[in-house]
């Protein structure tokens, strides 16, 4: 078997005597889609921020392609190609969609200690950045305050935000939450077309998109994996019937 | 020799320690709950003084003066209040340090105004005067003692309040999770006033207290409001205890660097360099301090908000 | 504390236009003033009174580089203007008027101060930031203090301007107008392609969001940290100007409370638009000068003494006054020509 893409080994977070994640081990291989899904409180978004460095882990490692990343700081993470978006939206609103995302090409094309050419006239962060909205489908709306784009456009501008950085892996916080039936048909469309260009983790509630899209899938309970398979694996898994799905159909 | 003066420069550290502590308190309270940048405190404790040198003007007497001095003191800080610092609460920090700026203006040139730009004295109570012998052969005042005393007492009963009565178990609350507070169903508001009204009469006791000794002049508030923010932010901003110990260290650090530091560098240095370089060290330790406790502990010694 | 300020994305269409003349006038109106002060009949009065403005408006202006685009409130930028000051002091008494030594000499010494206390002061957040730059601003305050050799407490007056290659072009009040004129215009421009650079670019994605910032691979430190380098040399060298003016320095250049009035200055012009700031200053300064002959004239049905009463204590009516702008004139003055363009 190849090396995998990400690695968790056993990683736990804790406020004091709350356990949020449990010795989650998780190995994702290369150019798939790897949803994790489970109940509201499960420790999803949590399990995101230690994988992306903005909390740090009680214990375990992150191995990102062979190197361990557990200590780095997030902006090293992301120099190292480990993308991610944010469940709540987390954007520049004052910027335009264009300079959102030209602000993340910038971070990986040269310096940014430059302090005399106007940077929104840069024409190679500019096209590059365009073309990450056009892959979004945002590149209509190019010009238009990030703050004045509708909440799905907003989800959109996230992805497009995630993909300038040119990632190896893309750590998605439920890019479908709140978005309305056309927006999320695009967003599903947009993520098929990436998964061949590379490895992506997805949190999301939406059953019909995880179990479209995903190679695999993960189920966390109370913090803990209770069963990593494939999307038939899991539909079948009882124990995952019992501890999750319960009553829903999928 | 040395060690008579260390000590006696330990007593007036302690001292000023606990008037900063006075200060202090309803500075980390009301920074603590409220989220509230208030650079007038420094000036209450100015319009403490001035009214006790008011009061015992016109009463003759440290007693009556210091009880009509604490509620006025008390209804000047709830008049600011509800004029200037109850429309800051949900502005930001540069906003509310920019209107509290324009108070210490106002209230520094008030005070020119009503009793003129001359410095006022107040004399100590006949019963406090003069020194007593705590050592052999060394005097020291009366007056100064009965600050500590004031100010230890004074902590004491705040630790009480604070810890044992349901405003301070607010308060407390308060102050590591407001929203949480008032989710409660607790009138944010009028907790909010109260801290308020009673920071601000703690200020304005502690300008009661040393009007006797230092000279009641405008802008005397001004250096030790900035000597009161090191102090809660080397304590950790909203933690009483954490204001009593930091004011205690400011305090015995000022006191106790400024008369020492010169001998102290006399080791390292040659006699006219050490006094020299001494003297230009001394008031900056504080502030060394500060930086120094801060590059560890970011959030000061005892952070209150989690 | 990153609400008011305006985006800079270059998307705003006719304010864009009418922000590019507000500057314009600015600097035509400064280079218009001498020439109407010879006629004013107090052309030294006029000629100081401007020099004024422009020194602090390039003080402000540096501060709104790291407040007004990196949302940090820093309260102890007198710091450096007491660095400037007491570098060209120190050095004209030590016998060295050459201002292109004093510059440099002012300018490393802001750096090195800036490069130090900002290291410190920004693994601070909020609250504590505002603190730890106070308390830094004080430590230089009672350093000068401390300083017996060149006044003390008391200051000192500094033995002659600074020259220029030697020559003492600058003792004619007119020369050193346009002298601060051109440090006042050279550093607009500066700072006017810094905001729109890569990095400053970078500092004003830090003040809306540094953790997205973060998420796309930029660590705010390290921009932050050179914002407050760079705004801290330009007010050192704001320090050097102003000590050529008054030719008097003191530790009164850097207490807590100038600190606090740079910062009114930018916020009452309006926050992250560079010449909002000079306008700020120029407001504040005007404001402080007239205020009390304003007094004088209101005051006119008042009893004599009561009216000189008055006028001694116009603090107590400017006190009032900026808290009456901090609840109700948001956005400053470059706020209250954008409401007037829309409405």
């Amino acid at each position: 078997m190849a090396e995998p893409m990400l690695e968790l080994r056993h990683l736990k977070k804790a406020y004091g005597a709350l356990v949020v994640t449990d010795d989650v081990s998780l190995s994702v291989q290369k150019g798939t889609l790897h949803a994790i899904i489970g109940p509201n409180g499960a420790g999803k978004t949590t399990l995101i921020h230690q994988m992306s460095g903005l909390l740090p882990s009680g214990s375990g490692e992150v191995v990102l392609d062979g190197d361990t990343i557990t200590r780095l700081p997030m902006h090293e993470r992301v120099r190292r190609g480990l993308a991610r978006s944010f469940q709540i939206t987390s954007i520049l609103p004052g910027f335009s969609a264009l300079e959102n995302v030209a602000m993340a090409v910038q971070a990986r094309s040269g310096s940014s200690f430059r302090f005399f050419a106007n940077a929104s006239r840069e024409q190679a962060l500019n096209e590059e950045a365009t073309s990450c909205l056009t892959t979004v489908g945002l590149g209509e709306r190019a010009g238009v305050p990030a703050g004045l784009l509708s909440h799905g456009e907003k989800r959109q501008l996230e992805l497009a935000i995630a993909l300038a950085t040119r990632p190896k892996v893309l750590l998605l916080d439920e890019p479908l939450a709140g978005t309305g039936h056309d927006d999320s048909q695009r967003v599903v469309e947009t993520l098929r077309s990436l998964k061949e260009r590379m490895t992506i983790i997805l949190i999301e509630h939406d059953m019909d998109a995880v179990f479209s899209l995903a190679d695999r899938v993960s189920v966390l309970v109370y913090g803990r994996v209770i069963a990593t398979d494939t999307p038939a694996g899991i539909r079948a898994n009882p124990e995952v019937r019992a501890a999750y799905l319960g009553d829903e159909v999928i | 020799m040395t060690a008579t003066l260390l000590f006696v420069q330990s007593l007036n550290g302690l001292q000023f320690g606990l008037i900063l502590f006075l200060i202090a308190a309803g500075l980390t309270l009301v920074f603590g709950v409220m989220d509230f940048i208030n650079l007038a405190h420094g000036v209450q404790y100015m319009v403490g003084a001035y009214l006790m040198a008011a009061f015992s003007a016109w009463t003759g007497n440290f007693g009556w003066a210091l009880l009509l001095a604490l509620p006025s003191a008390l209804a000047v800080g709830l008049v600011l209040e509800a004029l200037v610092f109850r429309h800051l609460y949900d502005r930001d920090h540069l906003d509310q340090v920019l209107a509290t700026f324009g108070v210490i203006l106002f209230l520094n040139q008030g005070v020119k105004f009503v009793w003129g730009a001359a410095p006022l004295n107040v004399p100590a109570p006949g019963w406090l005067a003069g020194s007593v012998e705590i050592a052999d052969g060394l005097l020291y005042p009366v007056y100064r003692l009965a600050i500590i005393a004031a100010g230890l007492l004074v902590a004491a009963m705040l630790y009480l309040i604070v810890n044992h009565t349901r405003v301070g178990m607010l308060v407390r609350a308060g102050a590591s999770n407001a929203p949480m507070v008032s989710a409660l169903g607790v009138n944010i508001r009028r907790l909010f006033m109260i801290v308020f009204g009673f920071g601000a009469m703690l200020a304005g006791f502690a300008g009661a207290m040393v009007a006797p000794i230092l000279s009641v002049e405008p802008g005397m508030g001004d250096n030790i409001l900035i000597l009161a923010f090191v102090v809660i932010v080397i304590g950790g901003i909203g933690s009483i205890r954490g204001a009593f110990v930091a004011a205690l260290l400011v305090g015995l650090v000022d006191t106790v660097g400024r008369s020492f530091a010169p001998n102290l560098l006399r080791l390292l240095l040659d006699p006219a360099t050490a006094s020299q370089a001494g003297r230009a060290l001394a008031p900056m330790l504080i502030y060394i301090f500060m930086a120094a406790i801060l590059f560890f502990r970011p959030s000061g010694l005892f952070p209150a908000k989690r | 504390m990153t609400a008011r300020a305006p985006s800079g994305s270059g998307t705003q269409t006719r304010f864009g236009r009418r922000l590019g003349l507000a500057p314009f006038l600015l600097f035509a109106a400064f280079a218009v003033a001498p020439f109407l002060a010879a006629f004013s009949g107090a052309e030294g009065y006029v000629l100081s009174l401007l020099t004024r403005v422009m020194i602090f408006g390039l003080a402000a202006m540096s501060l709104d580089l790291i407040l007004g685009y990196g949302a940090l409130v820093s309260f102890g930028h007198a710091a450096f203007l007491g660095i400037g000051a007491y570098a060209v002091g120190i050095l004209a008494s030590q016998g060295s008027a050459e201002i292109l030594i004093q510059v440099p000499v002012a300018l490393a010494a802001s750096a090195l101060f800036a490069l130090v206390t900002g290291a410190i002061s920004l693994r601070t957040k909020g609250v504590y930031f505002i603190m730890i730059t106070l308390a830094f601003g004080q430590m230089l305050f009672f350093l000068a203090t401390s300083l017996a050799a060149y006044g003390g407490d008391d200051g000192m007056t500094v033995p002659e301007r600074s020259r220029l290659f030697g020559s003492r072009l600058l003792e004619s009040d007119l020369a050193f107008y346009w002298a601060c004129f051109l440090c006042l215009l050279a550093l607009y421009g500066l700072l006017r392609a810094i905001v729109g650079s890569r990095f400053g670019r970078v500092l004003r994605g830090t003040r809306e969001n540094p953790v997205r910032m973060e998420s796309i691979g930029y660590h705010p430190f390290r921009y932050q940290l050179a914002a407050y380098v760079i705004s801290g040399m330009m007010a050192g060298l704001a320090g050097c100007l102003m000590a050529n003016q008054t030719e008097f320095i003191s530790p009164a250049y850097m207490t807590w409370q100038r600190s606090g009035e740079l910062i009114f200055m930018v916020v009452l012009g309006g926050l992250g638009s560079l010449h909002g700031a000079i306008i700020g200053a120029a407001a504040f300064l005007l404001l402080e000068e007239f205020l009390p002959e304003f007094l004088h004239a209101a005051g006119f049905l008042l009893q004599d003494d009561m009216r000189t009463r008055l006028v001694e204590n116009w603090k107590m009516i400017f006190g009032p006054l900026l808290i009456l702008i901090v609840l109700f004139a948001r956005g400053g003055i470059m706020g209250l020509l954008r409401r007037g363009d829309h409405g």
